[in-house]
């Protein structure tokens, strides 16, 4: 399935926010959006899933959902947005309960995405027991259980330590080889950046619009022997943020 | 060499990990704004109390016109038992006490809902319900009167409606404060509207209606004896105005003793209750 974003631009009160932004994550493919702080990433990712309507321009679907996708764009929050009333099996079976499965095909599921995500010892501790890393991984499995054809991803890591952090791209490396979904991943990172994505979609400072679309055209897998290639790719990106934040700073200083 | 080097770094780490002499512990400064649970302090506290006053009592510090002894009271409380009018009164107080504060509890949790979730009726309930909240619901008991007649009717009226306003605030008080990450999850995973209300609003909103019982139960114990004390026969409220009508003080102790008793069971229900369904909360 393809997500398409089609010149859109977003404002909020009297500051834009977003301007014409257009670009498609193709089937399978990881987009990862890289842009200053305040950019409007999370406003842009929160219009691609439905959840904030744009002021121009829009957001399209094409192609069909995979076979038993009961919720093709599904999101994994910074913030993890785990119910602290449920436990880990409680958090993914809300996902699960509007869909009119029977009990027992649920709880297989359950055990299944717990089981992938190494949380079987788990399912029965509440969200207030659990470490960062493993509260994520919650998240992650709950997001496997609707079968997403899209998964839309807004900081996953950032609220984790840096080992925890590459233990879980670890993870999500190993997902996206076995699922092949197609994911647009905003990050502060640029190491994640390049490590993901498929194409890294700049965005100038607020109001965001695109600055630059980056190609990396190597495959996941080969990606950790050709760290040489990787770090140019992530100065590259770098260079183009760093001079971003310096015409900000001509700015601000013709200002005053 | 080299060796050597590593050697005699080797031994300055041990040194540096063995106490020099005038180390001293770090000072600890993480306890306090925890609550333990210390049970036999608040029994403890009561008797102390009752027993300083007994002793004043014996010893003729309080005179008894001022103040009876608490074993005097303790007498009209056996005396109550023992003509069987302990449950006659206690009875029909906490009759009117259950029903009023459940149904007012019950209303003013859907009409505080309503205000939460929708903004139609915040927009027209909102300033209605700040109008009528401040109003002591006392004062509009010979309106119930009429309204609901001089029996039971008025004085659950009367319960009802000073248990609702604030039960509607906060209601809507506790929905305000759900965490709108979690809702804007629900909405993504396509939650339809009621799951969304039954399993993430509901449930954030609950400690807010919880402590919200405390306060409308308080104020609910005020009005059942406000309500009796102008127009029951049977009631706590009741019994405590013929006992200041008599001036039998000791009477009157023991009523306001049993006022007592039943906020206290009140609280512990409430208490039950908010471990039942906060456990999560830690
Ligand atoms: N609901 C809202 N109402 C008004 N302004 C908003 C709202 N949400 C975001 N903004 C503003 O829009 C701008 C972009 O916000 P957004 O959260 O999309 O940025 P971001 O790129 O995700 O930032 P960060 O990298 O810090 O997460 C910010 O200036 C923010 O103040
Ligand atoms: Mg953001």
């Amino acid at each position: 399935m393809q997500l398409i974003l089609q010149g859109i631009s977003h404002r909020y009160g009297g500051t834009n926010v977003l301007e014409d932004i257009s670009f498609a994550v193709g089937d399978g493919e990881i987009v990862c959006i890289v842009g200053p702080s305040g950019c409007g990433k999370s406003t842009l990712l929160r219009i691609a899933g439905g959840l904030e309507r744009p002021g121009e321009g829009e957001a399209l679907i094409a192609g069909k959902a995979p076979e038993g996708s009961l919720n093709p764009l599904t999101y994994i929050f910074q913030d993890f947005a785990l119910l602290p009333w449920r436990t880990v099996a409680g958090n993914v079976s809300l996902v699960l309960e509007d869909h009119g499965i029977e009990t027992k095909r649920r709880r297989a599921i359950i055990d299944d995405v717990l089981s992938r995500t190494n949380l079987s010892d788990f399912a029965h501790a509440l969200p207030r027991q659990l470490s960062g890393g493993m509260k994520q991984r919650v998240a992650i499995a709950r997001a496997l259980a609707v079968k997403p054809a899209i998964m839309l991803m807004d900081e996953p890591l950032s609220a984790l330590d840096s080992q925890t952090r590459e233990l879980l791209m670890d993870d999500l490396v190993a997902l996206w080889q076995r699922e092949r979904f197609s994911a647009c991943y905003v990050t502060h990172n640029l190491a994640e950046a390049v490590r993901l994505g498929r194409r890294i979609v700049v965005l100038s400072r607020r109001p965001g619009r695109i600055r630059e679309v980056v190609d990396i055209d190597m495959p996941l897998a080969e990606r950790p022997e050709r760290l040489v290639e990787l770090e140019k790719l992530q100065r590259r990106v770098w260079e183009i943020m760093r001079e971003e934040a310096r015409e900000a700073d001509r700015e601000i200083s013709d200002v005053a | 060499m080299s060796h050597e080097a590593a050697s005699t770094q080797g031994a300055g780490r041990e040194e540096d990990t063995a106490a020099p002499e005038a180390a001293r512990p770090v000072p600890f400064r993480g306890g306090g704004f925890t609550h333990r649970r210390l049970g036999p302090v608040a029994p403890i506290v009561f008797l102390a109390i009752i027993a300083l006053w007994e002793a004043g009592s014996r010893a003729g510090i309080i005179s008894p016109i001022a103040l009876p002894a608490p074993s005097e009271a303790l007498g009209a409380l056996g005396d109550l038992v023992t003509t069987g009018m302990l449950w006659k009164h206690l009875g029909a107080s906490i009759y009117r006490l259950g029903l009023g504060w459940v149904l007012g509890s019950l209303v003013g949790i859907s009409v505080g809902l309503m205000v939460g979730l929708f903004s139609l009726a915040r927009a027209g309930l909102l300033p209605l319900v700040s109008a009528l909240f401040p109003i002591p619901k006392i004062a509009l008991l010979p309106l119930f009167i009429i309204w609901f007649g001089i029996g039971e009717g008025s004085k659950v009226a009367t319960i009802l409606f000073g248990t609702f306003f604030p039960t509607v605030i906060a209601t809507y008080g506790g929905v305000d404060n759900v965490d709108r990450n979690l809702i804007r999850m629900g909405q993504s995973f396509g939650l339809s509207w009621l799951s969304i209300v039954r399993k993430i609003i509901i449930p954030g909103a609950m400690p807010a209606i919880l402590s919200g019982f405390r306060i409308s139960a308080s104020i609910a114990i005020v009005l059942l004896v406000a309500a009796e004390m102008i127009g029951a026969e049977t009631g706590i409220g009741a019994y405590i105005l013929m006992a200041g009508a008599l001036f039998a003080l000791d009477q009157l102790i023991a009523g306001v003793a049993l006022l007592s008793m039943l906020g206290l069971a009140i609280a512990w229900l409430i208490g039950r209750a908010e471990r039942a369904l906060l456990s999560w909360r830690a």
